[in-house]
């Protein structure tokens, strides 16, 4: 069985990423691009000023940020979001295997659903910053209506989620680049089901149990 | 390979938690014990093992350096001149010579920016502003002062009350070493009592006025009166003390 199948392996195409998940990846991953871009001379200032004129950065990091959530919201909350929504869910809910697999740090063996624990967490945190970093940076926007002692708290942990935030996208762009077929369909939208046997043997196989056929979603 | 895969899923449905939404959740309120308790943790943190690791820390007593212009004015030690004028018996002009040639005065104190920023224990080192305006005589109908910025663009004023505190000076050192360009060097003001609004960058002329004229900062809404502790003004920045 797995012999013959072999063949059509390589050339059967499955949907992993509809237009609209793509669209809000690319959307998101632009605010964040411009947000770090930002960033780096607003928080190392004595380098740059001289070369940026500050208040340009300000602007497009105020509206960058406020502009953040806007990918995810549309793309979760319109009639063309059902497959946003369906992988939502897989992102929130994990197996007792998923969370084991996450806790060995990827040493126990795991058939990966649609996205591995990694890619989930990395999703998870993605979602989590928006929320801290919109909160504590409006915090900084509109400093009048909170104490001091809020401000230099909202001033902390902007900072810090900012570190944070940095070394996962780095990471996450290592991991693109170093996963070319991953990579590939948030151009695409389609992987081979040859991947898929490899990298989400569940998705496929629950694929497979609902009788998907060959080049569906 | 082929071994490697189970048969298809078992019948009774398997047990799923929402790693999602508790991570979220959990976080987000993380980050919200952050925004209340982080300032205190900071403090703890910087007395318990002193200002070394508050510099370690991401976010930990650092300048945030602004300027109004998006650029720095480069004044040269030799070229700085502070004009002192309007209502005073001797306008005169100071060269960085003169004022260094005063009595200094130096201590340890924090920068409080208003946005919610803080550099605890920043050696400052300069001229009192009292002293300066006592060598040149000030006028008995003199009300306050404004000050002027090389960037012309930043304004700020004092009362002359509140430019008589010890701790408002005309500093020429800071962190230990001349004043920086971005930090508002050769000179600037430094005004301990209030948000780091007051405290001018590039300071370049005192005038002495019969009224108070709200700086730029001001202008842009800031209280007049930028007392740290928020005891004064109807745009009282703090909500939390009044």
């Amino acid at each position: 069985m797995a012999i013959t199948q072999a063949n059509s392996l390589a050339v059967t195409r499955i949907r992993r990423f509809d237009r609209v998940q793509r669209a809000a990846h690319w959307a998101n991953a632009a605010l964040f691009g411009l947000l770090i871009f930002t960033a780096i001379p607003l928080y190392f200032g004595s380098f740059f000023s001289v070369v940026m004129p500050r208040h340009l950065m300000e602007m497009i990091h105020l509206w960058s940020g406020l502009a953040l959530p806007i990918p995810i919201i549309v793309s979760l909350l319109g009639p063309w979001g059902r497959q946003m929504r369906r992988d939502l869910g897989r992102i929130n809910y994990w197996t007792r295997s998923e969370i084991r697999w996450i806790k060995t740090l990827g040493k126990t063996p795991l058939e990966a659903d649609k996205f591995n624990p990694g890619q989930k967490l990395n999703s998870i945190f993605t979602g989590t910053v928006i929320i801290i970093m919109l909160g504590t940076g409006s915090m900084l926007q509109w400093f009048r209506f909170f104490p001091v002692p809020w401000r230099l708290g909202a001033t902390f942990v902007h900072d810090v989620f900012a570190f944070a935030i940095f070394a996962v996208v780095v990471g996450h762009i290592f991991m693109a680049l170093a996963h070319r077929d991953s990579l590939r369909s948030m151009f695409t939208g389609w992987v081979s089901e040859k991947w898929a046997a490899t990298n989400a043997a569940s998705w496929l196989k629950e694929k497979q149990l609902k009788g998907d056929s060959p080049n569906s979603r | 390979m082929a071994s490697a895969t189970n048969d298809p899923a078992p019948k009774a449905p398997i047990k799923r938690v929402a790693v999602g939404r508790r991570t979220l959740l959990g976080v987000t309120a993380l980050g919200a014990l952050g925004v209340v308790f982080g300032s205190s943790v900071q403090n703890f943190l910087g007395k318990a093992f002193g200002s070394g690791l508050g510099g370690l820390l991401p976010g930990g007593d650092r300048f945030r350096i602004y300027s109004i212009t998006g650029a720095y004015p480069k004044i040269a030690d030799r070229d700085y001149r502070l004009k002192v004028s309007g209502l005073v018996e001797r306008p005169r002009t100071f060269t960085l010579e003169d004022l260094k040639a005063m009595p200094p005065t130096s201590f340890v104190k924090a920068f409080q920016c208003v946005t919610g920023w803080r550099v605890p224990e920043v050696h400052w080192a300069g001229v009192r502003l009292s002293d300066i305006l006592d060598s040149v005589g000030v006028k008995p109908e003199a009300v306050a002062l404004k000050f002027e910025s090389y960037d012309r663009a930043d304004t700020e004023s004092l009362t002359i009350d509140q430019a008589h505190l010890p701790d408002v000076i005309v500093a020429y050192s800071m962190l230990g070493a001349p004043v920086t360009t971005e930090h508002g060097g050769p000179v600037r003001l430094y005004v301990a009592p209030m948000f780091g609004y007051k405290s001018l960058k590039w300071l370049s002329a005192i005038r002495v006025v019969n009224a108070v004229e709200p700086g730029f900062w001001e202008e842009n809404g800031y209280p007049v009166n930028g007392w740290l502790d928020g005891t004064t003004g109807p745009a009282n920045p703090d909500p939390s003390l009044t």
